[in-house]
């Protein structure tokens, strides 16, 4: 099988089989997640793709109340909110996530700096499966 | 860093701008000239149109809001400058500020002697969660996949600066209360009401409905009562956000050789940077943009200023946090030091360094593709003291500064103009 381009689309497939990937470039060994199609440290386009351990800490979130559409379809709204934040990855790198399994009704709770697993959300509408990078508390 | 220079000197010579609102019954195109018939009515000397060589226009995202794009000859058409050139510039809300700079780079050149760069935004004939989606189309990808809103990145901001820092709620609504004190000095605003106003507004409300009414003892017991403000992405509130505008705003631009044919008191562009940024997953630091602390060393190293020199300025406060970290990344004040300084009143309209006398965008109103030279058009009222009640008391006004910002930090500028 070739190898799936560095880009967006590769890096939502392979979310759906719940792995979180980067690419690291063979070169330098600068890794990135989510991928680049180039590395920007030597310019190299010799790479490849490698899974990022999912732990990690929370670094910063929000409980969101006026959802946008897509997210309206889901359920959520200003009755329903729900938690997107930032997770400062165990070995270096960050991403941004979905946050479960913390109650976003009581926000002064969370606390920035709490250690996080990654917890792979799958969606599933008539014709299209679709994964969410989420994290959820160790 | 390297020090840039303009080919050619480079001076604001009109600006104009309309009211700020939501406006049922009006649209880009007289908002448009109402915006350049006061910049042709600001130039002391007068001005011909005919003289003017092209026009660069900010615009985010009209294709969107009203479902038509390709503003640049539109908006030609409206000034009376077809067929010269126009240009749209988009940087999500920082859109017009790349039109300033880009007419700045153009006379600079030696290309044009006069230019108009502006800018304009119909955003209102939306709904409140269509115009959410349309802001965020802006964020970057991986942001707007996990739920993340335009409020909702700076929410997250707000809640590294707050665990880095210890600041708090209540510290956020210092600059939305002292944004809400110099808005209604402001004709142009959108909100011309202080805080309190609004809670003694909201009481009547309640008491006319027959409702029972809250004892809040100030304005930051009102602003912590839920009911009254509520959340839109914690720690983010209503009274946090800016509010949907429509607008318009633009700058005349001439050579500096030639500028005092036009008028005695031109001002002069001392400084222009402009930064790119990464967004949440891949900034260096969470509580500050890297495109706005690079914009700021560009214009910083152009002008010879530093950021004492900077007698007031204008910052893109599209959120209550965002002024915060601006005032830090402009280098005002030391990064976690700008909240006890907003605390302390050090950036109220008669402190030492007042920052968003327009009452900025959360009272002065947000059409995301008019604020840049909106900030611009402010900083020229202040600096030939045309500002009213609002004028900056500082003898020997002679410095001011506007800061636009936009997407998640993707696009960052920062322009200082001095009277000479």
């Amino acid at each position: 099988m070739a190898e799936r381009p560095f880009n967006d689309i590769s890096y939502n497939l392979f979310l759906n089989e719940d792995k979180l990937m980067g690419s690291k470039c063979k070169k330098c060994g600068t890794r990135s997640v989510p991928p680049r199609p180039l590395c920007t440290r030597c310019y190299s386009t010799d790479l490849e793709w490698v899974e990022v351990p999912g732990r990690g800490k929370l670094a910063a979130f929000t409980c969101i109340y006026i959802a946008p559409p897509f997210m309206v379809a889901q359920g959520y709204n200003r009755n329903n909110p729900y938690v997107s934040g930032v997770i400062d990855l165990e070995d270096g790198g960050r991403v941004d996530a979905r946050i479960e399994g913390i109650e976003p009704e009581s926000p002064e709770e969370i606390k920035v700096g709490t250690p996080m697993k990654v917890k792979f959300i799958h969606r599933k509408d008539t014709d299209s499966e679709e994964t969410y990078l989420g994290f959820e508390p160790l | 860093m390297k020090k840039r220079r303009l080919g050619r000197g480079v001076a604001v010579v009109g600006a104009g701008m309309s009211k700020f609102d939501m406006f049922k019954d009006r649209d880009s195109r007289d908002l448009f000239a109402e915006a350049f018939t006061e910049a042709l009515l600001s130039v002391d000397k007068g001005l011909d149109p005919a003289e003017i060589g092209a026009l660069y226009l900010g615009n985010d995202s009209n294709d969107y809001f009203v479902r038509q794009s390709h503003w640049g000859p539109i908006i030609a058409d409206v000034a009376g400058l077809t067929p010269k050139p126009s240009t749209r510039t988009e940087g999500a809300c920082a859109s017009s500020a790349l039109a300033f700079r880009e007419g700045v780079l153009a006379i600079a050149s030696g290309f044009y002697d006069l230019v108009l760069v502006g800018g304009v935004e119909d955003m209102s004939k939306r709904t409140t969660e269509e115009v959410a989606e349309g802001l965020a189309l802006a964020a970057v990808p991986y942001e707007n996949r996990v739920g993340f809103t335009f409020p909702g990145v700076f929410g997250a901001v707000a809640t590294a600066y707050f665990a880095r820092y210890g600041a708090g709620r209540e510290h956020l609504m210092d600059i939305t209360i002292k944004s809400h004190d110099n808005a209604p000095l402001n004709p142009k605003a959108q909100f011309p009401y202080t805080s309190k106003d609004t809670m003694k507004a909201k009481a009547e409300s309640l008491r006319k409905r027959g409702r029972a009414v809250p004892d809040w003892r100030d304005e930051k017991d009102f602003l912590f009562d839920p009911a009254a403000n509520p959340p839109v992405a914690w720690p983010l509130h209503l009274f946090d956000c800016c509010p949907i505008s429509d607008g318009a705003s633009c700058v005349l631009l001439a050579g500096e050789e030639i500028a005092r044919r036009f008028t005695d008191d031109p001002l002069h562009v001392a400084g222009i940077g402009q930064g790119s940024g990464r967004g949440l997953h891949a900034c260096e630091d969470l509580t500050s943009f890297e495109a706005t602390r690079a914009a700021a060393r560009e214009a910083y190293a152009m002008s010879g200023l530093t950021p004492k020199d900077i007698q007031f300025c204008e910052v893109h406060d599209c959120f209550s946090i965002a002024e915060l970290l601006h005032i830090e990344d402009l280098g005002f004040f030391k990064p976690g030091a700008g909240f006890k300084a907003v605390a302390e009143g050090q950036t109220r309209l008669h402190g030492p360094k007042p920052i968003n006398t327009s009452g900025g965008l959360k009272c002065k109103g947000h059409p995301v593709g008019a604020t840049g030279t909106s900030q611009i058009y402010e900083v020229w009222t202040q600096l030939r003291g045309k500002a009213g009640k609002r004028q900056v008391p500082i003898k020997e006004l002679r410095i001011g500064g506007a800061h636009n910002l936009g997407g998640t930090g993707g696009t960052c500028t920062f322009t200082i103009l001095e009277r000479r």
